[in-house]
């Protein structure tokens, strides 16, 4: 491999590891808001009844 | 911070993120001038550098509020100190990256024992055992109070791999800024990544904090449907 393809591979590995955090992030998000609305509407019906 | 205003606010960070890192890119491909020795190889520097400089910052913001938690018994430094962990996770594992990547041609191996290089490793190692407690102890208030404990020893090692190539004899370049060895034309595009990557850091702690609070409300919810 030349310098051009080292450092190809370096830059490349910076952002695929910053497109995974952040995608890990945004699936994590995404998962705990429809949880946090999931558990709000137990509460309501669980207020209700009471 | 209300809501709107707070996603308003990641709206604009996530905009200078990018605006940053184009930014920055084109200072370190086309405005900094080519490496006399390295040639183009050089250039890894300029993310290389900015990334070990925002893992030693998480690892910072982690052990300041570690030791807050210890002290306050507050939730919310705990989230701050995992999110900081984390990160600091991710911008380390960037730099062990693309050392090697930039060592190989440089110095023709891949890795070599030097004390930077292990230092280096070892803290990555030390915020992956950390990460790792926190998955395993499944009590929320003995896994913050143990993950603070330990994310404070942890630290220790941080000052180490800053210090390493300044305490003992090391094939790892010198620190440049202080040794000169960075000429003025390549001082711009340095700063100009440093301040990308700060920007970058702060966007991120941002939504990962959001994220680890966001799962304290799941916590304190189920705790009132259980109820």
């Amino acid at each position: 491999m030349n310098s051009m393809g080292f450092l190809f591979s370096a830059y490349s590995a910076i952002w695929v590891i910053l497109a995974i955090y952040l995608f890990s992030i945004h699936s994590r998000e995404k998962k705990l808001r429809s949880e946090v609305e999931r558990l709000k509407k137990m509460l309501e019906s669980k207020n209700h009844k009471l | 911070m209300d809501q709107k205003r707070q996603s308003t606010f990641d709206a604009i960070l996530g905009v200078l993120v990018l605006v940053g890192m184009i930014a920055a890119l084109y200072m370190a491909f086309l405005q900094a001038p080519q490496e006399k020795t390295m040639g183009d190889l050089q250039r890894i520097f300029y993310f290389h550098v900015p990334s070990a400089m925002m893992g030693i910052l998480a690892f910072s913001v982690n052990f300041a509020a570690s030791l807050m938690f210890v002290i306050k018994k507050d939730r919310r430094w705990d989230n701050l100190a995992l999110s900081a962990g984390e990160i600091g996770v991710m911008f380390i594992s960037m730099v062990l990256i693309t050392g090697p990547i930039w060592a190989k041609p440089v110095w023709f191996v891949w890795w070599t024992w030097s004390p930077r290089l292990t230092s280096s490793l070892i803290l990555w190692m030390l915020y992956v055992a950390y990460l790792l407690i926190r998955a395993y102890v499944p009590d929320p208030d003995r896994r913050a109070m143990v993950s603070a404990v330990f994310g404070i020893v942890a630290f220790v090692d941080a000052p180490i791999v800053w210090f390493s190539i300044r305490w003992w004899r090391d094939i790892h370049p010198s620190p440049m800024l202080e040794t000169g060895g960075l000429s003025s034309a390549m001082r711009p595009a340095f700063y100009a990544c440093v301040a990308a990557f700060l920007v970058l850091f702060l966007y991120v702690i941002r939504r990962r904090y959001f994220l680890e609070s966001t799962r304290y409300e799941v916590e304190l919810l189920e705790r009132k449907v259980g109820a």
